[in-house]
Order: C-alpha cells, then structure tokens, then sequence
C-alpha cells in the first residue's frame, strides 16, 4: 500500500513537472510565464519529494520534509522578485493583456 | 517507474535550456534558470529514493538554497537596486 501510493505520487510529480516546463515554453509573456512554471514546478516537486517521504527511513523523511518546507517558502519569494524586477526594468506585458493594476496605481 | 521519471525530468531540462537560450528578455532567462534548479532539486531526491541513502538529500537542500540566493540577486541587480534596500 505504501509502494502504490509512493509511486503514484511520483507519477502525479512528474506530469506536473512535464506541464510546468511546457507552459513555460509555450505561454506569450514573462508573466504567463512566471505563473504557469512556478506554481506547476513547486506542485510536482513537494509531490515527488513527498513519495521519497513515505517510502524512506527516518533519516530520509526528516531531510525530505525540510526540503518540502524549505521550497514552499522560497519559490513564491523568487518568482515575486522576478515578476517585480521585471516590472521595474521595463519588460512590456502581452497586447492581449486586458488588467494592469500597478500601472493604475502609479497614476 | 524510475525510467519514466528521469524521461521526464530530461525532457522539462531540454524545456527549460530552450527557454534559457531562445528568451527575448533578460526576466525570461532567470526564469529559466531559476525553474532548472528546481528541477534538478527533482533529480537529487530521485536519486537519493533509488540508492537509499540521505546524502543525496543534502544536495538537494543545499542546491535549493544557492538556487533561491542567486535568483533574488540577478533580479536585485535587474531591478537596479543594492542589497540593503
């Protein structure tokens, strides 16, 4: 029981992965982008980091949940930061971009 | 199992050098890079479930952190700011 679902996490892990890195290559914009990669990406690896969780000893389990932590906080700070800078340094949104609130903001 | 993971994990690598090399933007290249680290935090946890041992596991914590510093300072820079503002 615990190899099943060990596996099928791992399965689930890498068709998110798979669907990340494709929205990365075919998504319009920076921002597309961003979104589509970094919340797919971080989905598949807690998955797959999960399965290695389940399906270790001790030692394994606690090094894999410090790593799940650890990629929970730090992936949504990075892609923030990129979205920002890119913001800041000029990079134009998709004309078919219909909201941009910050632009609103600035006025 | 372990071979279709490490196909698709290969494929998402390929994904993401296309998305590195071909960018128009400086922001779509830290993109790319900032994902390729993710996944290669992917191929060391892969590893470690294969050979049963922690150590692999460190790498991947460690290649995490140095991945995270290094997007937050390429997009600093980007930005035009130093660190401490």
């Amino acid at each position: 029981m615990k190899g099943f679902f060990s596996l099928f996490l791992m399965f689930i892990g890498g068709l998110f992965n798979l669907f990340g890195c494709i929205g990365l290559v075919r998504l319009p914009d920076v921002y597309n982008r961003l979104q589509a990669s970094t919340k797919c990406v971080t989905l598949g690896t807690c998955c797959i980091l999960l399965s290695v969780l389940i399906s270790g000893p001790v030692n394994i389990s606690l090094k894999a949940f410090l790593t799940i932590i650890f990629i929970l906080i730090t992936a949504p700070t990075a892609a923030h930061a990129i979205s920002r800078a890119s913001y800041k340094s000029g990079v134009n949104l998709w004309e078919g971009s219909v909201c941009d609130k910050l632009k609103e903001e600035k006025k | 199992m372990i071979t279709y993971l490490f196909t698709v994990l290969l494929l998402c690598s390929f994904l993401c050098l296309y998305r590195i090399s071909r960018g128009p933007s400086v922001a779509d290249r830290v993109v790319g890079i900032d994902i390729l680290g993710i996944i290669v935090v992917n191929f060391s946890a892969i590893v470690s479930y294969i050979t049963r041992t922690d150590f692999y596991l460190n790498i991947s914590l460690s290649w995490a952190l140095l991945s995270f510093i290094g997007t937050i300072a390429v997009s600093k820079f980007l930005e035009g700011k130093g660190f401490d503002e």
